[in-house]
Formats: structure tokens, sequence, C-alpha cells
């Protein structure tokens, strides 16, 4: 399969595969007025097969959401056709309104304007927890 | 500005530092009568609490100072919607220091982002309870002398017991303590508790559903209620109920300075037969929850 190169723009590259939608959706990325393309289960040497998404605008991705869900991509920067930057992400220490608190005792769960944010408490297991109610997101 | 939020929030070298402080206070209480004139402690209790309420405002008249607040959501501006947090900045406008209790988890933490005062938390939810961790701190610090090489019996509600659960974080950063977790299989302690507290700090536990057979071990009883709705069907809550409260019987082959203690309120898990026992700790720990309240208010003040 081909699919054309892009000149300027962000490639999101070795995301596990079945996650590319996830991002899609969490970056909000349907909601960009430009190309992108959606490739799942791409051959790979380390991870078998994996997904990518490439984006033919030069935007800002939000890296904590990027982070959250699959901290193994990596981002390349293109321009003029070229890699000039290959950004690795990683799990960030904290996330500002990207997943809610599904306890029903949390105080952010009556009080709407309180920001949703969940901090790293367990890096090697990848636990976030509510800042409010310490409960582990799921 | 410092708050308490949860004990995590203190230091072992502060916990003894305020220890110390209850222990001088008991000792000298005229020393303190007079610390705290012309301060004002808003106690903002947004569910009732009885013992938690009037032990705060105890100890801020104890120490001389004065008390503002409410008692039940309700009389508060809450019920007009009010968030926590324009509350706690209102509240900062009019006292020294807060004392919140909510029925919602993580509502202090959030009153102390907001306030220009140190905020206290007086029990959130189903989440922490810090000033009666330090209540059961002081208590076995009197009653034992130390903090470590004790063999701690809880018993009862360990699912859902926030006391329990916040004691046992406490201890785990003493030596030599052994866990004795006594419940039935319903109400054992949970998962995440054994993992993240009990085997990271490499805390020694066992868990059994026998009181009176784990009973002679115990240097300290943790009793806890069993509740009629934590159970799936009545039939388990009759066969089970009575294994768990507390008698002068059951207490046959306990140490004799074994340390019985308890949260309150009771309901019936301790008989009342035990409370002249010279043994029973529970309404001395409710005392050292008035006296290291005192503590924690002067060190959040920041008054010698």
């Amino acid at each position: 399969m081909r699919i054309d190169a892009i000149k300027n723009g962000l490639v999101i590259d070795h995301i596990t595969a079945g996650k590319a939608m996830e991002i899609v959706g969490l970056l909000k990325l349907e909601e960009l007025d430009c190309p992108i393309a959606i490739i799942k289960n791409a051959p790979s040497k380390r991870l078998g097969k994996k997904d990518i998404i490439k984006i033919d605008a030069d935007i800002e991705l939000n890296t904590e959401i990027l982070g959250y869900i699959d901290p193994d991509v990596t981002v390349n920067v293109i321009k003029n056709g070229e890699i000039v930057e290959k950004k690795h992400i990683a799990l960030p220490e904290t996330l500002n309104n990207v997943i809610a608190c599904k306890n029903p005792r949390c105080i952010s769960s009556c009080e709407q304007e309180l920001p949703q944010i969940f901090k790293l408490t367990d890096r090697e297991n990848r636990v976030y927890r509510c800042l409010y109610c310490e409960t582990k997101a799921k | 500005m410092r708050h308490l939020i949860g004990i995590n929030d203190l230091s072992s070298a502060e916990i003894d530092e305020l220890i110390a402080v209850a222990l001088d206070i008991i000792d000298n209480p005229k020393k303190y009568s007079e610390k705290c004139r012309g301060k004002k402690l808003a106690t903002l209790f947004f569910e009732p609490s009885t013992r938690t309420r009037l032990s705060f405002e105890a100890a801020m008249y104890e120490l001389g100072g004065n008390v503002l607040g409410f008692s039940e959501a309700n009389s508060s501006s809450a019920a007009k919607g009010e968030s926590v947090a324009d509350t706690a900045k209102m509240i900062s406008c009019y006292a020294d220091i807060i004392a919140m209790r909510h029925p919602k988890e993580g509502a202090p933490l959030v009153a102390s982002m907001n306030a220009s005062i140190p905020v206290v938390n007086a029990g959130d939810g189903g989440h922490n309870h810090p000033t009666q961790t330090l209540a059961d701190l002081l208590t076995i610090k009197r009653k034992k002398g130390r903090f470590d090489n004790l063999t701690v019996g809880f018993c009862g509600d360990l699912k859902f017991g926030r006391t329990v659960h916040s004691l046992i974080e406490a201890l785990s950063r003493y030596t030599g303590i052994k866990l004795v977790l006594i419940s039935p299989e319903e109400l054992k302690l949970p998962d995440y508790i054994k993992n993240d507290v009990i085997k990271k700090h490499g805390m020694d536990y066992i868990e059994t559903n026998d009181l009176v057979e784990a009973m002679p071990n115990l240097d300290i009883l943790y009793m806890t209620r069993v509740q009629k709705e934590r159970f799936f069907n009545e039939e388990d809550y009759l066969r089970l109920k009575d294994s768990y409260i507390l008698t002068p019987s059951k207490l046959t082959n306990a140490k004799d300075d074994l340390c019985i203690m308890h949260p309150l309120p009771r309901v019936n898990e301790i008989s009342v037969s035990v409370d002249n026992d010279p043994r029973a700790c529970y309404f001395v720990q409710a005392l050292n929850g008035k006296y290291m309240r005192m503590a924690l208010i002067l060190k959040l003040l920041g008054i010698e």
C-alpha cells in the first residue's frame, strides 16, 4: 500500500497497533481541515505491527494526551519533505482535562467547573490517580 | 502556608513534633490557654459529625481562641449552590484557620487550593480523616510508648474503614509492625492497600476471620463496626455479626497491657461491659484527638 509522503507536517509513528483511532478521537484530529492518513497494522520490525498517523499540516500536538494513550510513540516533524526533528513522547506527570474521574463521590463529579487533574503515581505500572479523591484512572 | 489534607502531608519528624506538643499540653494546659487569643477557627461541616466538630471547637477554646462555622450543609451557602472554592475564599476573609468536613472526596483539597489560610481536612467521604489518625497515634504513643515492634490487630470492617486504611499507612513508616487483619471475607482489606502500602513497605501481615484466636498475640486491637448494609444478605450478617463483637469473654486470653481502640461512634461492636476494663482506651482516644488538634492548630498557625 502506498501513501504519499507529506511535505510539511507531522508523522506520529510507532503507535501500538489498534490505538490510532483513540488518538484521533482524543486529539480531535477529525476537526482538522487538512489531509490526514491513518495507517493501521503497518508492518514494524520492533513491534510486529503498528499504527501510523500522518498529518499534512504543521500543528501543535497535545503531547500530554499522546503520552497518556501511548507513551512509546515518536513524533516526526517534517519540513520541506525532510524529517527535521524526532520527538520521543514520555508518560506525562500530570493530565489536565484529558480524562474524567469516575468516582461519583469525588468533588469533581459535582463541581463541574473544577479541572479534571490526574497525577502519575506509579510510572512503572502507568498508574494515574485523581488529584482530589486519589481514585485510580481506568 | 501549610494544610493537612492527608496523613502523608506530615513527615515522621512532624508527627513526632505534634505528639511532643500534645504531651506538653496534657502536662501544662495553662501554658497553652492563651496561645490562640484573637484567632478564629472556622468549622465548615457540610455533613454532621459530633465528635470531630466538638473536638476541634474544644481544642480552639482551650487555646484561648474563638470558633465560627456551621454544622450542616443546609445552613451554609452550599445549599444555594456556592462552590467549595468560593466558600474557602470567603471564609479566608473571616477566620485564621479552617477545619472542613465534606461528604465529597477531595473537597478539603479544593478548599486548600483556594484559601489564603490553613485548611485541615476533618473527614472527606470515605477518603481521608488525618486528625483521627493523629488521635490514634497519640493513643498508641501514650499507651505503648513507641510506634515500632507492635502487633496491631484491626477487626471488623476493613474494606470501607478509612480510619483503618489511614492508620495502616501511618504505621507503615515504622519498623517491626505486624498487622493482624481480622474480618469476614466480605469486608477484607482492599487489595490496593495491601499492594500500595503493606507489601510496598514490607510490613508483616496475616489475615484471619477469628478474633479469639488472634487475641493472645495483640498489643493493640483496633475495633470497627461491621455494618448490616455492607452485606448482600441478612443471613450472612446474622451469621457473622457476633464474631466481631468484643466482649469480656473474648478478652480472656488477651495480653494484660492490650490497648483496645475504636474511632467511635460505637454501636454494638464493643460490649458496654468492656468499658470498665483498664485495657479499653477508646474514650481516652477521643480525648487524645482534642490534644492533637490543639497541637495541629498551633503548628499550622505558626504559634510556638
